[in-house]
């Protein structure tokens, strides 16, 4: 297995202007109950999106039709709480390839690298500009350019450049995932364990 | 230069690095539980290969299983299938299981450690960010992803960054009704939820090494909700002393060896932190959350802060509570004591202590959940269940119960609970219910008044 490879995406952006987006939300916990990694993105936020008769919440931006696009934009510290990979799951199923934030919670950035979705942390000023421009034009472009390490409104050309572990820039470039190096280095994990052993 | 104690366990650890890159990190114990790990299991299926080390691996089903009624098979087909699914993987990879019904099952990180399995110098992990408790023994442990668990039961490796490093000095005593719970959850309302990230937390201080094994085990396990990776406590005499006979703790000569090797994990005095935070366990009162995230808690007897701000209004509104007043006399539906934070024996006991010859409020239902098999078997030996029952309540069965609503205790919508678990999220315990986390002390207190009350009033 392998995760998709990255391509520079322009697309429109979903906004998500709450801060403290935590896991259970992304994914509550009883939809953890599957065996296989299919279908989760049916319930991504789900008790935001749907109230409790199974209608959807019209209010909450995932159901607003004006809204779509492969990116999205959550608030401060998106991602805190569980580490369920779920969570990264359901967004990459969703169909978002980007998730724009100012902080991310550790464990969800290295599960989200894991599947082949890019965390991409901005400014608290790039994201509130972004949340304006969205709200002016709901279909504002928006470009991320891994290789160049760069996210950029296009309509008004802020940019900014983000950060990112050049191990992992090379993994998400060309669909590597961790698991591939590690059996790679089997005879070195050996003989780690024997040194220590000794 | 010195090393700190996350240093010392480490860097002896790291088998490679990548440069420019992460650590390549041997893991020494490996817990799987249910729900994290089917995905993983698949993913070595898919590529044909074996667990690497089994030996180094212990599972037990915690988080879906029902707290009464064990010996009958679950009602819930989809949990039903993710515990068969969990016999099923471990069988047939070769792991030792702790299955329903074996004496030792119990939630993850409550077994990890009666156990003995957890030790001081190991790295631990998890699919499970509270994986943190086993800090308490000065390891580093950490939750994981599930492609990380692939890759432990892969290659006993992952891949990570090495985090920044963090001491937090608590000096002085803790007041009377004060628990390690109130400490953790002080710590964590003033460097907010996410004060914590890219960090792995020391804790240091005499309010941390005069707490029991239970309580730095308290403290340790709620580090990932400040946002930190994990916490850690240097190992000492009440760090062994709890350790020995247990049944996996090494025995004989290869004990004598290992607590050598345990006395040198310190943080050396010229180690450095990238920060330090110090506090003074006087300012501490009985605390408990009145908003969504852990990180929105105060004293009990203080008034919920005003803060102009959309999402903190949002979470005011969705708790029902208000900001400028005072949340004590709210009434309460449920109270909930258990979960992998405050489900252990020393827990149960402080919480029958303070409802003996008292009886529950006809309004509220209480759930007492032992943290496992062994914690409740112990706590019937003490005649706990018939402490509680003339109290009007039931010990229930172990599981990770109403921590969060995967199980069949779930609390109802609207309804509000205080809870000595460890996330107060929207919804965690069941949709749309709100929880108010706090100590077994302050959730007895509850339990009796029917309201929110400072347990100091009650002890
Ligand atoms: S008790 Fe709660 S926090 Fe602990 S492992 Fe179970 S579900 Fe997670």
């Amino acid at each position: 297995m392998s995760i998709d490879k990255f391509v520079t995406i322009k697309t429109s952006c979903v906004p998500l202007a709450i801060e403290n987006v935590d896991t259970d939300q992304i994914i509550p916990a009883r939809f953890l109950k599957a065996t296989e990694r299919k279908g989760f993105g049916d319930n991504l936020f789900r008790d935001w999106r749907y109230d409790a008769a199974n209608n959807p919440i019209a209010s909450f931006p995932l159901n607003n039709p004006k809204y779509s696009g492969k990116i999205l934009a959550g608030g401060k510290n998106f991602g805190s709480g569980s580490s369920r990979e779920h969570a990264a799951w359901a967004i990459y199923d969703h169909g978002f390839k980007v998730v724009v934030s100012s902080f991310f919670a550790d464990i969800f950035k290295n599960n989200a690298l894991n599947n082949g979705l890019l965390p991409v942390q901005v400014s608290e000023k790039f994201l509130q500009e972004l949340f304006i421009e969205i709200e002016k034009n709901p279909k504002v472009e928006i470009e991320v350019n891994l290789e160049k390490q760069i996210i950029q409104i296009t309509s008004t050309g802020t940019k900014e450049t983000f950060d990112i572990n050049p191990y992992k820039k090379e993994c998400m470039l060309k669909g590597y995932d961790d698991i591939d190096y590690l059996l790679n280095i089997k005879d070195k994990i050996e003989a780690y364990e024997k040194k220590v052993n000794n | 230069m010195g090393k700190t104690l996350f240093d010392k366990v480490w860097d002896a650890h790291v088998v490679e690095e990548i440069p420019g890159g992460p650590h390549v990190l041997y893991i020494d114990k490996h817990l799987v539980h249910e729900v994290t790990s089917p995905v993983a299991f698949l993913g070595l299926d898919n590529r044909g290969i074996k667990t690497f080390r089994p030996q180094n691996t212990v599972a037990t089903p915690d988080h879906n299983i029902p707290t009464i009624n064990q010996d009958q098979p679950i009602k819930d087909k989809l949990s039903r299938m993710q515990v068969d699914k969990l016999t099923e993987n471990t069988t047939r990879h070769g792991i030792t299981l702790y299955g329903l019904n074996h004496p030792y099952q119990g939630v993850v990180h409550v077994i990890g450690p009666e156990l003995g399995i957890t030790q001081p110098g190991m790295t631990i992990v998890c699919g499970d960010s509270h994986t943190a408790t086993h800090g308490a023994f000065g390891s580093v442990a950490f939750g994981i992803g599930t492609s990380e668990v692939e890759m432990v039961l892969a290659t006993q490796c992952i891949m990570q960054p090495k985090p920044k490093k963090m001491l937090i000095r608590v000096n002085g005593k803790l007041g009377n009704g004060v628990t390690s719970k109130d400490l953790i959850l002080y710590i964590i309302s003033k460097i907010s939820a996410s004060g914590g990230t890219g960090y792995f937390i020391e804790y240091a201080g005499d309010a941390f090494t005069s707490l029991s094994m239970e309580g730095r085990m308290t403290v340790c396990n709620m580090s990932i909700e400040c946002g930190a990776r994990g916490g850690l406590i240097a190992p000492d005499e009440t760090t062994f002393n709890y350790l020995k006979g247990k049944e996996f703790a090494p025995k004989g000569e290869e004990w004598n060896k290992k607590l050598t090797y345990w006395k040198t994990l310190y943080s050396d005095k010229d180690a450095t932190f990238d920060k330090v935070l110090t506090f003074d366990a006087a300012d501490i009162e009985p605390q408990i959350t009145y908003g969504t995230n852990p990180g929105m808690g105060m004293g009990i007897t203080q008034k919920v802060p005003v803060q102009d701000d959309i999402t903190y209004k949002k979470a005011l509104d969705y708790m029902k509570v208000q900001a400028g007043k005072s949340i004590l006399d709210t009434p309460v539906d449920y109270v909930f004591v258990g979960s992998c934070t405050n489900g252990r024996i020393e827990d149960l006991r402080q919480f029958t202590e303070a409802v003996k010859g008292k009886k529950k409020a006809e309004n509220v239902t209480v759930w007492i959940v032992p943290g496992s098999k062994q914690v409740e078997k112990q706590a019937i030996a003490e005649g706990l269940d018939k402490v509680l029952q003339s109290a009007g309540i039931a010990l229930r069965q172990p599981g990770c119960s109403a921590c969060l609503a995967m199980n069949d205790d779930k609390v109802p919508e609207g309804k509000l609970a205080v809870a000595t678990s460890n996330r107060n999220f929207e919804g965690r315990q069941g949709p749309g219910s709100r929880t108010m986390l706090a100590s077994p002390l302050t959730a007895a207190a509850v339990a009796i008044a029917g309201k929110i009350v400072d347990p100091r009033n009650f002890i």
